[in-house]
């Protein structure tokens, strides 16, 4: 009989990699991985709204995080350095976040949770908003799919088959904000992007087609998700960690398989 | 503007006193241009002069900070980028690549790349695909959207010699069976195809246009380029003679002595011909 909190645990994961594989992989394509974690830090910032208002925090996270993604593709857009922009945003959100935890009148907040995720404390509600999140995300970039890959190839490529390729970038920036916020809770702030990128590049070595890489991304997300949280019951580690550690295992497994195959 | 795209010589895309801002700096000053069904016309200008603007706003991707550029209804455009950079850690096969954005059936896609030359090479990754391939696929993939015309951003860089003519002779070979117009552009009036209508030469502001032979002897051209030999303007082929009067300053003023693959040679020694 499995546990109902390792279940929910199970299936908070497996409703992440769903959302997690497609947009990792173009996250990979589009070298967009420091701003998911400028985005994931600003997360935490959320929270503390969250916190402070009583709101849920789901609500919080998403609101900084949509924000957080909206001000760099702004930034990026004006000419400054994209580099530079992320680098100042990622980490005065992170710093002001933090500080705005410590403020909190009277709430004794585990910081950690939030930091690290807490994938074994996972209610019910939860699963809705994580499922429901990740579903929205997988319908919007199924849709949008086509454009979203010329728009990623080549941006008058989108533009001369009537896509506009800012709306592409908008599409991935807010799928990327929504899968931060639920996902908060699962991996934690730190670590989210890394649940975003190493299951896509352990698929990498093994995907002919971006379609492929990306169901395969999932699939590697999954596997991690499962044998994360075995590892975690079984050597009483944190879930999180254990969780972003398996892909990395997947990820050199891909890599040989990978070299193998290619013989 | 009624009847601006109607009549016997439609108007596909038209331009009246564009003029584009990248931030403080005006890439494009009050530009006229227009470009008809089934004519060939290609940019020239160095580096720098606002050409990839140009075809920017006239596909729509800059905005334009005073005047206005029209397409016409429900026009299919067919765009070769100057360069288009697979990274690696995107599989992408050559057959999935010419169904993006828009799915075209194994028979055409066959038919398209036969047609450009790179027949049967469907199931190789894009990132594996020489200079010359990946031109020959882009065109296929531009061709399978029916296009009334084809917008080419300096489409024989990675090219060699004898590759830019061929490309140029498919080029016109396909706008004789389609009468698709085509919009070139160039660093370079030496390569421009003889086959070009009109030639518009570029510089922030159009500087002067008209037949290819026309523009290479306007002092306008011979103001931005420097060149010394007006009548050298040869089909398909580089003349180097002017180099040995002009000490290379115009590969200098183009920037594009670098990592492209025509073979020019400026500095191999060449009886002069000149």
């Amino acid at each position: 009989m499995v546990d109902d909190f390792l279940l929910r645990a199970a299936l908070a994961g497996l409703g992440l990699c769903v959302a997690a594989g497609p947009l990792g992989s173009f996250v990979l394509w589009r070298r967009m991985a420091y701003m998911g974690d400028a985005t994931a830090h600003a997360a935490v910032l959320g929270v503390a709204l969250a916190l402070a208002s009583s709101l849920p925090i789901y609500a919080g996270t998403l609101f900084v995080a949509l924000a957080m993604a909206l001000a760099v593709t702004l930034l990026g857009s004006r000419g400054h350095s994209a580099d530079a922009s992320l680098g100042v945003l990622s980490h005065s959100a992170l710093a002001i976040g933090l500080l705005a935890i410590s403020f909190l009148p009277g709430a004794r907040v585990d910081l950690t949770a939030y930091l690290f995720g807490d994938v074994l404390a996972v209610t019910g509600r939860d699963l809705i908003w994580i499922w429901g999140g990740a579903i929205a995300v997988l319908a919007l970039l199924v849709w949008r799919w086509d454009a979203l890959l010329t728009a990623t190839l080549n941006e008058e490529l989108a533009q001369a088959a009537g896509f506009d390729p800012r709306r592409e970038r908008l599409v991935l920036v807010v799928t990327m904000a929504l899968v931060i916020a639920v996902s908060v809770k699962i991996v934690g702030a730190l670590l989210i992007a890394a649940l975003l990128i190493i299951p896509a590049a352990a698929a990498r070595s093994l995907a002919r087609s971006p379609e492929a890489m990306a169901g395969l991304a999932t699939l590697a997300g999954a596997a991690a998700v499962l044998a994360g949280l075995w590892a975690s019951l079984r050597f009483d580690t944190p879930a999180g960690p254990s969780i972003v550690a398996a892909a990395a295992g997947l990820f050199v497994l891909g890599l040989i398989a990978g070299a193998l195959r290619r013989g | 503007m009624p009847g601006l795209f109607g009549g016997r010589t439609v108007t596909l895309i038209a331009a009246k006193g564009l003029s584009v801002r990248h931030g403080a700096v005006v890439a494009l000053q009050a530009v006229d241009f227009a470009i008809r069904r089934g004519e060939i016309v290609t940019v020239v200008g160095p580096n720098g002069s606002g050409k990839s603007t140009l075809i920017r706003a006239l596909i729509g991707l800059e905005p334009a900070a005073r005047g206005q550029v029209d397409r016409a209804p429900g026009l299919r455009i067919g765009y070769v980028p100057q360069r288009l950079h697979v990274d690696r850690v995107l599989p992408l096969t050559v057959r999935r690549f010419l169904s993006l954005p828009h799915k075209v059936t194994d028979a055409e896609a066959a038919g398209a790349l036969a047609r450009t030359g790179v027949a049967g090479v469907e199931a190789r990754q894009m990132a594996d695909l020489s200079g010359g391939q990946l031109q020959r696929v882009l065109l296929a993939r531009a061709l399978l959207a029916r296009p009334d015309i084809l917008i080419l951003d300096e489409p024989t860089q990675g090219l060699d010699q004898p590759g830019v003519a061929a490309f140029y002779r498919l080029l016109e070979d396909v706008r004789a069976e389609t009468g698709v117009a085509v919009l070139m552009v160039s660093h370079d009036l030496h390569v421009v195809m003889s086959a070009s209508d009109r030639v518009v030469c570029l510089n922030g502001h159009i500087c002067c246009e008209g037949a290819p032979r026309v523009v290479s002897a306007a002092p306008e051209y011979r103001a931005l380029f420097g060149l010394g030999t007006g009548g050298a303007l040869a089909l398909y082929r580089h003349d180097h003679d002017h180099d040995h009067d002009h000490d290379h300053g115009h590969d200098h003023d183009h920037g594009h002595h670098h990592d492209h693959g025509h073979r020019h040679d400026h500095h191999t020694p060449e009886p002069a011909d000149g």
